[in-house]
């Protein structure tokens, strides 16, 4: 069978199986739709966390930035894992025990205040959506590239799937289907990792073939990491383990992002919601873990497929002819994804540190005398030749271990099961955030269960097409906003949770002082850095750490301002040790 | 709060103040601040600094949660607050 035949199988029959599971936990009350009855196991929350946090970029793009960055890739490992300990030990018990159903919710009673509550539902909107336009995009890329539709066509596949599962099951919906999506997506990434790992370094467990020696061609014998490390040098790089060689980020700035996206990971409200549909305070505890671990096997695997894929990219590709580049290189160049431009005209493709050409590669329409493609970009001064974008080192890599083409047809669905677990838990998000915290909450404390209900399911609605909107029409600063959508979660949220839980004292007009300093500073100095040119002045931080100064300042303000007011009222302060002591946690209530 | 809950709380506090330092060890110290020095040390194939930074503190962070769940299990039912 072709591979386009097997992509259509497996995608359609992944695909029933999440509308089936959608169908199976249909909800009728506010509880199933927001927390998904807080009855959902550890292990099941935390496969369900797990495909909700790894997003089409994870999967698709993370390993390819890594085998770009070497070692700063740590950068993403530890950014985007080491949240959980924060997490684990210092949110998620005491939000299970809190109860309620979304991070506004626990802005607003800790802080007795409709005010605090509105500025945290604003952030939480807006970091959602931010990241779900993403997503989306990541839907209509994966459908384009495998199944050949348009990426519009495959925006819209997409809306459709996530609008019905949950729409139907909100959040219990949503918690289910992630748990099969985590199963395809880790499946679909592991397998090719262990057939590369296999054949570069002959260990089928890519961590392990990661350090190890490489077993066959001219190199065999030697560490893989050496081996790159001389490549690396060769072809003009910073040696591939090197940590802060030249043309990296020196290392205050390297603490500061990865600071900031893990600080921003335990603040993103998305993540935090999932604790609220455990059983019990011990069950929160436990499924972070769970959570991690699932999270983990894609993380560890991940930095090992970049040094594979970037051994074999440098070794198949540099210095040959067309006619000796293999097979895949043509594929994927109709996809724009991989483009060589000959230079200096020897017929052979040279691999160089720096740019080959300039933007992204714009093919002519008549292909050039030998029948390679031309490209029509503006040629840089550098030697380098051959252009690589991030993505083709995971989505490639089935092609350059010789898989079948079922394994292919895996990956494909697999990109797409993580795109569609993170637009849909995000997307619930933003629906909760209006029909539970501004209408519910704010607007109209007497309506009705069924009225919520149906609140909900028409904001899921919107905020789908809002979202498949941005999909179809990609605002050109969506990379940019990425480091937005941490840096106000680590600079809003986390500061105000945590000092929320572990001091009493902490009043809503310190909260408040603090939310709207930590997020000011840090959207302006976003908004400087990414908009307006101005070089990074704070210390030289990139606006993607600079979450890390927002946090520490909506710190000290908190304190500050809360120390010049008066205490909380004795009920909130009974609130909060109610909330350090596990038993009674119960089911989330509404109330 | 009485004064079996306080001790309890202090509990929780050490224990929590305990794992995150390892938590910042591995991910700060170890990863970022002082990897060029554990570079010169080898872990099989790996650079040492390099291990930690791309392997190791992953595998600890996940360590670090287990370990304060039956932590606190352990203290939950000593102080007869679990569920």
């Amino acid at each position: 069978m072709s591979i386009m035949t097997w992509t259509y199988i497996i995608v359609g029959l992944t695909f029933s199986v999440y509308l089936g599971i959608a169908w199976a936990s249909r909800v009728a009350d506010t509880k199933s739709f927001y927390v998904a009855g807080g009855g959902v196991p550890p292990l099941a929350n935390g496969m369900a966390t797990a495909a909700d946090w790894m997003s089409a970029a994870s999967f698709i793009s993370m390993a390819g930035i890594i085998s770009f960055s070497g070692y700063q890739g740590c950068i993403y490992l530890m950014g985007w894992t080491g949240g959980y300990v924060l997490l684990a030990l210092l949110l998620a018990p005491y939000l299970r025990k809190f109860g309620k159903f979304t991070v506004p919710d626990f802005v607003g009673d800790r802080y007795y205040s409709d005010g605090a509550r509105l500025v945290a539902l604003v952030c939480a909107i807006f970091v959602s959506m931010t990241y779900v336009a993403g997503q989306m995009r990541g839907v209509g890329i994966v459908f384009s590239r495998f199944l050949e539709v348009d990426v519009n066509t495959g925006v819209v596949i997409g809306m459709v799937i996530v609008f019905l599962y949950a729409c139907l099951g909100g959040m219990k919906g949503i918690t289910w289907t992630q748990v099969s999506q985590y199963v395809i997506l880790i499946l679909a990434f592991t397998i090719p990792a262990a057939a590369i790992s296999m054949k570069v370094t002959g260990s089928i467990i890519p961590q392990i073939g990661f350090g190890s020696t490489i077993a066959s061609g001219p190199d065999a014998g030697q560490h893989l990491l050496q081996v790159l490390d001389k490549i690396n040098v060769d072809l003009g790089f910073a040696a591939y383990t090197t940590a802060f060689g030249k043309g990296q980020k020196p290392m205050l700035d390297v603490f500061a992002i990865t600071m900031c996206l893990m600080v921003g990971t335990a603040g993103l409200p998305h993540v935090i919601v999932r604790f609220y549909t455990v059983p019990s305070v011990r069950a929160a505890r436990l499924s972070a873990g769970y959570a991690l671990l699932f999270i983990a096997l894609l993380y560890t695997t991940a930095p090992a497929v970049g040094a594979f894929a970037r051994y074999n990219m440098v070794k198949s590709l540099n210095n040959v002819s067309l006619a000796e580049a293999p097979s895949w290189f043509k594929t994927w160049e109709r996809t724009g994804l991989i483009a060589w431009m000959d230079k200096n005209n020897d017929g052979i493709i040279q691999y160089r540190a720096g740019a080959a050409f300039a933007g992204k590669p714009t093919f002519a329409a008549a292909p050039g005398a030998d029948g390679r493609m031309v490209l029509t970009n503006k040629p840089t001064a550098s030697e380098n030749e051959l252009y690589v974008d991030n993505d083709i080192m995971v989505l490639a890599n089935p092609e350059i271990a010789n898989l079948p083409a079922w394994v292919i047809a895996l990956v494909a669905a697999g990109g797409l099961a993580a795109a569609l677990s993170t637009a849909s838990g995000l997307l619930l998000v933003v629906a909760s955030s209006i029909s539970h915290d501004l209408y519910y909450r704010i607007i109209d404390r007497q309506a009705s269960e069924k009225k919520q209900l149906l609140l909900g399911r028409v904001m899921i609605g919107v905020a789908v097409l809002v979202a498949g909107y941005f999909g179809i029409n990609p605002p050109g600063f969506v990379a940019q906003v990425v480091a937005l959508a941490f840096g106000l979660a680590a600079s809003s949220f986390f500061p105000v949770i945590l000092l929320g839980i572990f001091w009493k004292r902490a009043n809503k007009y310190g909260a408040i002082a603090g939310m709207s300093s930590g997020i000011g500073f840090t959207m302006l100095y976003i908004i400087q850095t990414k908009f307006m040119g101005v070089a990074p002045w704070f210390m030289g931080i990139s606006p993607e750490g600079i979450g890390t100064v927002g946090m520490l300042i909506n710190m000290v303000m908190t304190v500050i301002v809360s120390l010049s007011t008066a205490p909380p009222p004795v009920e909130i302060q009974e609130l909060v040790e109610n909330v350090r002591i596990p038993r009674g946690a119960g089911e989330a209530t509404a109330h | 709060m009485d004064d079996k809950m306080r001790q309890y709380w202090s509990r929780n506090l050490r224990y929590m103040a305990m794992l995150l330092t390892v938590w910042a060890l591995v991910g700060y110290v170890f990863s970022i601040f002082l990897v060029e020095p554990l570079n010169a040390f080898q872990l099989g194939g790996f650079p040492l600094g390099f291990w930690f930074a791309q392997q190791g503190s992953i595998y600890i962070f996940v360590c670090l949660i287990f370990a304060y769940y039956f932590l606190m299990q352990k203290l939950d039912k000593e102080f007869d607050v679990h569920e």
